[in-house]
C-alpha cells in the first residue's frame, strides 16, 4: 500500500520523459493511447487562490499539467482550444461522500435484544467499528452522480462508507468515467469516524456520550494492541486501526457541540481529527479557536420560514429564525478567528443550490480566496495530494473546470469538466458562447437577433425597428443552430431558419412565414445588454448580534463578576448564625466577602433587600437537564465508561429557567437505565458559557448506579426480557462482578507499575479499561456513588455490598423507602437525596411518603430533596417547605435540603452551600420568605456574577419580540424576492429524566 | 378552642400506630359549629371571625360570628378561632380511582380501546379504596370529577365526594361530563436531536371524525331510542338535552379556537379543558362564555423563547379578561398539589381570595354542582375545612378538620400510618 503510493507520486514526477502510460490491461484489436496533449489559451486562469492570470495558457499533456502561466509554448502536436473570456479554476475536492459505494443496508432495529456482535469474523466486539472497511476495495463509479458533481465543481472525492461509529478507511478518487483503476488515485486516504452507530444492530452505544465511551475505548485499545496485546488476542479491525491511524483522521458530526466533543478527544489522544460540523460553528467560536482543529462546513443553508399564521408562527423558536440569518456567516465567522476550513456539498443534490450557498456565505463576508481554497487547497493539503490536486500547476492532476464568469458571478457557468486531462461537458461540449446582438437578415427581412440569458440554455429575441420584439425558439447542437419565430399578420407560417456557426457570426438557410425557401445571415455585433438584474443576488448580511448562548435568552455580552452589597435582608445564613435579620452582604471577587449591619462600601453596587430574604443558591443533587443525545446508555448493565461531562448541553434553556428558581449549581445524572450507570457532573448555573466552563470546578467525580425496576426492565415491555439482571437478586451479583473484576485490574496495574523500566520494555502493559478504570476509582474513594433506590431490601443490599467491598455508598437518591432503613443509612454514612411527594408511580414506590426527607434528617441522615425534572428544578424552595408540613421539619433545617445539605452530599459545601465569608458568591435574593409559594427569586448571582433578575428577564422578553419581528421582516423580504420558502416546524426539546431510554442516537 | 384541641390531637391518639383500613365517616348526627375562624366563603367574600353551623349534613349558618343568633343546644360547639375555614377543594379532570400505580397495568382502569367511547362511565371502575384518595383529602380535596381518557371521546365522567364505602356512595353528580380529547394540530417525529413538529397533515380528518359522530348521533337522538341502541349515541343524550356537559381537552391556541367553533356550530356550549394557550383566545371565550379548566400552574413555557414564568401567570391574564377559569391538574396522586398551584396563581397576580374560588366555587360552577356545593354558604352541603395555616402554601398549611356532607371524615392516611409506625420504631417524637 504505501510502496502504492509512492509509485503514484513518482510517475507523477516522471511523467516528462514518459512517452506511453503503461497499462497492465490486455489490448483487444490495436492499442489507442491518446495523449490528449492540449493547450486552453487566452483564458483567465485561476490557478491558485492568490493567482489569477488573464490571456493565459494551460498546457495539459496525459493527464497532468504541463505549464500554466502567460507565456508558455505551445507544442506544434498539442490541440489548440480558444477559450477567450473564459476562466479556468482548479477544480474542487468533496471529503464527506459516498460516492460510488454500495447502497446500505437500512434494516431496521431488532426487537430482541442483540446483545453480541453479528459479524463472523476475528473483528472487534461492537458493529458499529468498523476499521476494517475499505471504501477502495468497494468503489465502483457512478456516472450519474459522477456528473452531478462535477457540475458543483468537484472533480474528486474521498469516498467512503458511511455507516457506523469507526468507519474505516475513504478512498480518494477522481470524478471521471474512465477505468475504476485511472480514477483511484489513492486507495487509502483517510481514516473516518463519527458518533452515529449507523446500521449496527447491537444496542451499545444507545447515547451520544457512549459513542464517546466506545470511541475512547478503541483508541486506548489500539495502544494496547500495538504495545503488545495482538500477542494475546487478534483482532482484525484493530490491526486495521492502527493502519489507518497514519492516514488523515476525518470525522463527521452535524452540530458544533459534537465539534467540540470530537475534538477533545482528539486532544486526549494527541490526535488532529479533520471534523465536519453543523453549520452552526460561528456559534462557539471561541472555543473552536482554542481547540484548533480544522474543520469542513456544510453548505445547507436553512430556508426562510413562510410565516402566515402568527400562531403557527410563536411554534418557531427564535434561534431557528437566528440561524438563518447567521448561517451564511458560518465560513466568514471561521475566517475571521483564523480557523481552518474546507467546504462539503454533502446533503446537497442541486448544482444551482450549491452555487448559491457559495455566493451567499461570500456575500456574508468571506473572501473569495479564502471560498477558493476551502474548496481546493485544504481539502488537498489535509489528504496530503497536494503534489497532485488543488492548485494548477505543472506536474499535477489535469483537474479543472473551465466556466463563462469569475467564480461567484451570478451569471457564472461551468461550460466544461476536464478530469485527468479529459474533457467531460457540463453546459456545452465546446467553448460556444452564442449570446450576444446580431444584425439578421433574412431573406426581405432586416433586424436585430438578440441570444441572452442562461448560457447553457440561451434565449433569443427578434427586433424589428424601434416596437415590435418577438421571441424567437433557439436550438443547438453542437454548432448547428436553429431558430424560428412568428412574426404576425405576415403569412401563416413561422419563420424557420436552420444555420451553423461561422466564426462568431450564424449563417444558413430556411423558410419565411410563406413557406418560400431564404437565406440567412446573423452577424455578431457585440454581447448582449446586461440583464436588469433579474437573478437573485446573495445580499445577505447578519444584522443580529452573536448570542450567547445562541437563544433568546442568550446575552450579547457575558456577565462578569460584580461587587454588590445587599443591604438589609434577611439572611439565612446555614451556619451557627442561623437567620439573621436585617443584614448586608458583600459579594465582591465571587467570593461572599462581608456579613454584617451597617456596612458602608465605597464603588459596590446597591441592592436593597428590605422586607427580602437572602439565601445561598438552591443546589439540585438529581437533574437530567442541559444534555445533549441521551441520558441514558441504557444498553449495558454496566456503563461506568460514560460520561455526561461529555454531552453537556450550554444552549439549554432550562439552566435559565432554573437560574429563576434560585438553581445555582445541578448534578446532572445518568439515567436509571443500568445497574452501573454512568458518570454525573456537577456544574454551575454560568448561563452563557461552555460545556467545560459550566463544570463546577475542584468537584470530585461521582457516579450513577440504579437499582430496583428500571435495571431489571421491569417496566419496558416484553422484548426486555433477556438482558441480566432481571431481579433485585441479579443486581447484587451485577454490582459484585463488576467490583471483583475491578479489583483484578486494580492489581494487574499494580503489578506492572511495580516493575522497573526494564522489565515494563519487555511486558505487555494490561489493557487500559474505562469501565473498570471508573469502579477503580470508586474503591479508592475518588469517586463517589449516587445510586438511585427506593425499597429497603436494595438500600440494605447496596450497604452491606459496599462495606464487603472496603467502600461506601455516598448518596442514596430518590430513596424513598430510606425512612424504613433511616437508622443502618446513618450507620453506613450514607447521605439520601428524595423526592419531597413523589409516589404510586410504579410498585416500588407505592410505600412512598412525604414524610421521608424530615425523618431521615431528624434520624441525622444528610439529606436533599431533589427534582428528577426540568420543571420542579425551578420550584426545589417549595420542595424543601414539603418538610415542614409533612414532617414538621423546622423552617431553617428545611432550607438546608435543597442548599447545605446537598452540597455536602456532593462534597462541595467548603465551597457553595451557605452564606459564609470566603465562599463562592452563589446567592439568591428572594422576595418573600423562601419557603413561601410566594416566593420569587429576584435575583441569582453565580460566583459572584448576577446570571438572572427578573428585571432583566421581563427585558429579555422584550427583545426576543422585537427580534422576532425583525427576522420576520427580513424573511418576507427574502421570500418576495424570490428564496424558495419553508413552513413552520421545528424541533422540540427532549427533557429527559430518569426514566428515559430514548435513543440519543442520530436518526438521519 | 379546647374541643378543637381534642378534635386535632383525638385524631392522633386514638389512631393505632399499625395501619389499618381507613373507614368513611358515619353520616352527622349532631349539628356542628365552628366558631371563630377565618371563613374564605369561596365567592371571594371573606369573614372574620366567623361562624359556621351545619346539621345534617347541610349548612345552616355561615356568616359574621356577630350576627350569629342559633341555639347551640345540643350541638357540637368547636373553638376554631385563629384558623380558616375554607369550602372542600374540587379536583377536576383526575383519573382518581382509576389508576392506582402508573407502571403496573392491571391498575389501569382510565382508558378504553378505540376513539369513540361515549358510553363508557368512569364512576363504576372508581375505586373507593385506592390507598390514593386519603392523601388527596388530606390537603383538602373533597370532591373530584373521575375523568377517563384515551382515544377521540374517552367516555364519561362523574363527580364524586372522597369519603365512601363504594362508588354508588360516592356518586355526587352522576355521568355529567363527556370527554372529548381534540386532535392534535401537531404532528410529532422523533430524533435524537429532539421531536421534530410540524403541522398534522392528518389533522382535518381527525376533526372530521368528531363532526361526523355528533352529526349522527344528534340526528339520531331525534327519534326514540330504537330496538338496539347505540350506546355511544345514547350516551350523549344527556348533552343534547343540557344534562350533561362537554369537556373538550385541548392545549394549542388553534386547537382551542377550532374545538370552541365547532362546538358552538353543533349548539353546545363546552369546558375547554388543559388551556395552555387560553389567555392568546380570551375575547373568543369570554363572548360565548366558555370556561377553562386550566392545567398545570406548575408546568414549563410551552416554547424555548415564552416567557419563563407564563404558566404561572396564564391564571391572571385569564381573569384580567374576564374569562371564567378553574385550575386543575392532571394525574391522581399528584392532584394533592392543587392548592399549592393555586398558591402560585397568587404569586403571579390572582387576588386570594379569587385563587381559593378558583379551585372551589369557580370549579363547582363548571361542573354544574354550584347549586350544592363550592362554597360555605347556607343550603348547601357542608363540604368544608378548617385549616391551620395558610392551605394555599405548603409552608403552612395544615388541614385540621374536614367535612363532607356534615361528615367528619378521617385524616389519617397510608403514608402517614407509615410515617407513625417508623417514628414509633426510632422512638422519635
Amino acid at each position: 500500500m504505501r510502496t502504492l503510493i509512492g509509485a503514484v507520486a513518482l510517475w507523477g514526477m516522471a511523467l516528462k520523459t514518459s512517452v506511453l502510460a503503461q497499462t497492465t490491461f490486455p489490448v483487444h484489436g490495436v492499442q489507442d493511447e491518446r495523449q490528449r496533449h492540449v493547450a486552453l489559451v487566452n483564458a483567465t486562469i485561476i490557478p491558485d487562490a492568490k493567482t489569477v492570470l488573464t490571456s493565459a495558457t494551460l498546457l495539459i499533456r496525459q493527464g497532468r499539467i504541463v505549464a500554466v502561466g502567460t507565456k508558455v509554448d505551445i507544442p506544434s502536436d498539442a490541440t489548440v482550444i480558444d477559450a477567450t473570456g473564459y476562466f479556468i479554476y482548479p477544480s474542487f475536492i468533496e471529503l464527506i461522500s459516498d460516492y460510488g459505494m454500495p447502497a446500505q443496508n437500512t434494516a431496521s432495529r431488532q426487537d430482541r435484544l442483540q446483545l453480541e456482535s453479528a459479524k463472523k469474523g476475528a473483528y472487534y466486539w461492537n458493529e458499529a467499528v468498523r476499521a476494517e472497511v475499505k471504501a477502495h476495495e468497494l468503489f465502483s463509479q457512478r456516472a450519474d452522480v459522477a456528473q452531478q458533481l462535477r457540475a458543483m465543481g468537484f472533480g474528486s472525492v474521498v469516498t467512503h462508507v458511511r455507516d457506523g461509529i469507526v468507519r474505516g478507511s475513504g478512498a480518494l478518487v477522481l470524478l471521471g468515467e474512465e477505468r475504476d483503476n485511472d480514477l483511484m488515485i489513492r486507495q487509502q486516504a483517510a481514516a473516518f469516524y463519527s458518533f452515529n452507530k449507523g446500521s449496527s444492530q447491537q444496542p451499545y452505544p444507545t447515547s451520544l456520550m457512549g459513542s464517546i465511551a466506545l470511541l475512547r475505548q478503541i483508541f486506548y485499545d489500539v495502544n494496547w494492541y500495538t504495545a503488545g496485546g495482538w500477542r494475546e488476542q487478534q483482532n482484525i479491525s484493530l490491526d486495521e486501526l492502527q493502519q489507518n491511524l497514519k492516514l488523515p483522521q476525518v470525522f463527521e458530526t452535524n452540530d458544533v457541540l459534537s465539534v467540540l466533543s470530537a475534538a477533545r478527544i482528539a486532544r486526549e489522544f494527541g490526535f488532529t481529527f479533520i471534523i465536519k460540523g453543523g453549520g452552526n460553528e460561528y456559534q462557539r467560536i471561541d472555543e473552536l479557536k482554542e481547540i484548533g482543529m480544522p474543520l469542513i462546513i456544510p453548505l445547507t443553508f436553512p430556508r426562510p420560514y413562510r410565516f402566515q399564521d402568527p400562531f403557527d408562527a410563536a411554534t418557531v423558536p427564535l434561534s431557528d429564525l437566528m440561524h438563518w440569518e447567521f448561517a451564511p456567516a458560518n465560513a466568514a465567522f471561521l475566517s475571521q478567528a483564523g480557523i481552518p476550513f474546507a467546504f462539503t456539498a454533502a446533503g446537497m443534490k442541486e448544482a444551482k443550490e450549491f452555487w448559491k450557498s457559495l455566493r451567499g456565505a461570500a456575500a456574508a463576508g468571506l473572501s473569495s480566496a479564502d471560498l477558493l481554497k476551502a474548496l481546493t487547497e485544504m481539502p488537498a493539503r489535509w489528504m496530503r495530494i497536494e503534489d497532485q490536486l488543488g492548485t494548477l500547476a505543472p506536474g499535477k492532476l489535469a483537474n479543472f473546470f473551465v466556466c463563462t464568469d469569475s467564480l461567484l458571478d451570478p451569471e457564472n457557468t461551468i461550460v466544461q469538466h476536464w478530469i485527468r486531462g479529459r474533457m467531460y461537458p457540463v453546459a456545452s461540449s465546446e467553448l460556444i458562447d452564442l449570446r450576444g446582438r446580431y444584425t439578421l437578415e433574412a431573406g426581405p427581412l432586416k433586424a436585430t437577433l438578440v441570444i441572452s440569458g442562461d448560457f447553457a440554455a440561451p434565449q433569443a429575441s427578434i427586433r424589428l425597428g424601434d416596437t415590435a420584439t418577438y421571441t424567437a425558439r433557439l436550438q443547438r447542437q453542437e454548432r448547428l443552430v436553429t431558430l424560428s419565430f412568428r412574426q404576425p399578420q405576415q403569412g401563416t407560417l413561422n419563420w424557420m431558419l436552420s444555420g451553423y456557426l461561422l466564426g462568431r457570426d450564424l449563417t444558413g438557410h430556411g423558410t419565411d412565414a410563406h413557406g418560400k425557401p431564404v437565406n440567412w445571415h446573423a452577424r455578431y455585433q457585440g454581447p448582449p445588454p446586461k440583464p436588469k438584474d433579474t437573478a437573485v443576488v446573495w445580499t445577505h448580511t447578519v444584522e443580529g448580534k452573536l448570542r450567547r448562548p445562541f437563544n433568546g435568552f442568550g446575552w450579547e455580552q457575558l456577565p462578569k463578576p460584580e461587587t454588590v452589597l445587599i443591604r438589609n435582608a434577611t439572611v439565612w445564613t446555614n451556619e451557627a448564625e442561623g437567620i439573621m435579620p436585617k443584614t448586608d452582604v458583600l459579594l465582591q471577587n465571587g467570593k461572599i466577602a462581608r456579613i454584617g449591619k451597617n456596612l458602608n462600601v465605597p464603588d459596590a453596587r446597591i441592592i436593597d433587600g428590605t422586607g427580602k430574604h437572602l439565601t445561598a443558591g438552591i443546589i439540585d443533587e438529581h437533574a437530567h437537564i442541559a444534555i445533549r443525545q441521551g441520558v441514558n446508555e441504557c444498553s449495558h448493565s454496566v456503563t461506568s465508561e460514560v460520561r455526561i461531562g461529555d454531552v453537556i448541553d450550554p444552549n439549554d434553556v432550562n439552566i435559565y429557567r432554573q437560574l429563576a428558581g434560585g438553581v445555582t449549581a445541578s448534578h446532572l445524572l445518568h439515567g436509571s437505565c443500568n445497574t452501573i450507570g454512568g458518570q454525573t457532573q456537577l456544574i454551575k448555573m454560568r448561563w452563557g458559557y461552555g460545556s467545560e466552563a459550566l463544570k463546577f470546578k475542584g468537584w470530585p467525580g461521582f457516579i450513577k448506579f440504579a437499582l430496583g425496576e428500571n435495571v431489571k426492565t421491569s417496566n419496558w415491555g416484553d422484548q426486555y426480557r433477556f438482558r441480566f439482571p432481571q431481579t433485585r437478586m441479579g443486581v447484587e451479583q451485577t454490582i459484585k462482578d463488576a467490583f471483583i473484576r475491578a479489583k483484578t485490574y486494580k492489581k494487574k496495574w499494580d503489578e506492572y507499575n511495580r516493575l522497573s523500566a526494564k522489565q515494563k520494555a519487555l511486558t505487555v502493559p494490561p489493557r487500559r479499561d474505562l469501565q473498570l478504570e471508573a469502579l477503580v476509582e470508586i474503591l479508592e474513594g475518588r469517586r463517589h456513588i449516587t445510586c438511585h433506590s427506593y425499597v429497603q431490601s436494595e438500600i440494605n443490599m447496596l450497604m452491606r455490598l459496599a462495606e464487603s467491598l472496603g467502600f461506601r455508598v455516598n448518596t442514596f437518591t430518590h430513596i424513598l423507602e430510606g425512612y424504613k432503613v433511616a437508622d443502618k443509612m446513618k450507620a453506613h454514612g450514607a447521605n439520601a437525596s428524595s423526592f419531597s411527594d413523589w409516589w404510586a408511580y410504579k410498585f416500588e414506590v407505592y410505600e412512598a411518603i412525604p414524610h421521608n426527607p424530615a425523618l431521615l434528617a431528624q434520624m441525622g441522615v444528610v439529606t436533599a430533596v431533589n427534582s428528577d425534572d426540568a420543571e420542579m428544578g425551578r420550584r426545589l424552595n417549595q420542595e424543601a417547605a414539603k418538610s415542614v408540613k409533612y414532617g414538621g421539619l423546622s423552617e431553617e433545617e428545611a432550607w438546608k435540603l435543597c442548599t447545605l445539605n446537598p452540597a455536602r452530599m456532593l462534597r462541595v459545601d467548603g465551597q457553595v452551600g451557605s452564606i459564609r465569608v470566603g465562599k463562592d458568591a452563589d446567592v439568591v435574593l428572594w422576595s418573600d420568605h423562601p419557603l413561601s409559594i410566594y416566593a420569587k427569586a429576584e435575583y441569582t448571582w453565580v460566583d459572584g456574577i448576577l446570571f438572572y433578575s427578573r428585571q432583566q428577564a421581563a427585558q429579555q422578553q422584550e427583545w426576543i419580540q422585537a427580534e422576532r419581528q425583525r427576522l420576520m421582516r427580513k424573511m418576507m423580504a427574502a421570500i418576495a424576492s424570490g428564496e424558495p420558502a419553508r413552513e413552520p416546524s421545528t424541533f422540540s426539546q427532549t427533557l429527559w429524566d430518569c426514566e428515559t431510554i430514548t435513543s440519543g442516537q442520530d436518526v438521519e | 378552642m379546647k374541643k378543637i384541641r381534642i378534635l386535632v390531637f383525638g385524631l392522633m391518639c386514638v389512631q393505632p400506630v399499625a395501619a389499618q383500613r381507613i373507614a368513611p365517616a358515619p353520616a352527622q348526627t349532631a349539628p356542628v359549629v365552628l366558631v371563630g375562624a377565618t371563613l374564605h366563603v369561596g365567592n371571594g367574600r371573606v369573614i372574620a371571625p366567623s361562624v359556621v353551623r351545619f346539621d345534617k349534613g347541610v349548612i345552616t349558618y355561615a356568616g359574621p360570628a356577630a350576627d350569629y343568633r342559633q341555639s347551640n343546644q345540643g350541638a357540637q360547639v368547636i373553638d376554631v378561632t385563629g384558623k380558616h375555614i375554607y369550602p372542600g377543594l374540587i379536583a377536576a379532570n383526575t383519573q382518581l380511582g382509576l389508576n392506582e400505580i402508573e407502571l403496573v397495568r392491571a391498575t389501569h382502569d382510565y382508558a378504553e380501546v378505540g376513539d369513540f367511547n361515549a358510553c363508557v362511565r368512569s364512576l363504576v371502575a372508581y375505586n373507593t379504596d385506592s390507598r390514593i384518595i386519603p392523601t388527596i383529602r388530606n390537603n383538602g380535596i373533597l370532591l373530584a370529577q373521575i375523568v377517563p381518557m384515551g382515544g377521540r371521546i374517552a367516555g364519561t365522567s362523574s363527580v364524586v365526594q372522597l369519603d365512601a364505602w363504594n362508588w354508588e356512595d360516592a356518586a355526587y353528580q352522576a355521568d355529567n361530563g363527556i370527554h372529548l380529547y381534540w386532535p392534535s394540530y401537531f404532528r410529532y417525529r422523533w430524533t435524537s436531536m429532539g421531536a421534530e413538529v410540524g403541522p398534522d397533515s392528518l389533522y382535518e380528518r381527525n376533526v372530521q371524525r368528531i363532526k361526523d359522530f355528533f352529526q349522527e348521533a344528534f340526528s339520531y337522538l331525534n327519534k326514540p331510542a330504537p330496538e338496539v341502541p347505540n350506546l355511544n349515541f345514547e350516551a350523549v343524550r344527556g348533552l343534547r338535552e343540557g344534562r350533561q356537559k362537554l369537556f373538550i381537552h385541548c392545549n394549542y391556541v388553534r386547537e382551542i379556537i377550532h374545538a370552541v367553533q365547532w362546538a358552538l356550530d353543533a349548539s353546545i356550549r363546552p369546558v375547554i379543558v388543559g388551556g395552555r394557550d387560553a389567555h392568546l383566545c380570551t375575547d373568543l371565550l369570554r363572548q360565548h362564555n366558555i370556561p377553562v379548566l386550566l392545567l398545570d400552574a406548575h408546568s414549563l413555557p410551552p416554547y424555548p423563547d415564552s416567557d419563563i414564568e407564563l404558566p404561572y401567570k396564564t391564571a391572571a391574564l385569564l381573569r384580567e379578561a374576564g374569562v371564567t377559569y378553574g385550575l386543575t391538574t392532571s394525574g391522581f396522586w399528584q392532584v394533592r398539589n392543587l392548592p399549592f398551584m393555586a398558591g402560585t396563581t397568587v404569586a403571579y397576580g390572582v387576588p386570594y381570595e379569587d385563587a381559593v374560588a378558583s379551585v372551589t366555587w369557580s370549579v363547582a360552577k363548571i361542573l354544574g354542582i354550584d347549586d350544592r356545593t363550592g362554597t360555605v354558604e347556607p343550603g348547601k352541603d357542608a363540604n368544608l375545612l378548617v385549616v391551620s395555616g395558610d392551605l394555599l402554601d405548603m409552608r403552612t398549611s395544615q388541614v385540621e378538620a374536614a367535612y363532607i356532607q356534615g361528615r367528619a371524615i378521617s385524616l389519617d392516611d397510608a403514608q402517614r400510618q407509615l410515617y407513625r409506625i417508623f417514628k414509633e420504631k426510632y422512638g422519635l417524637r
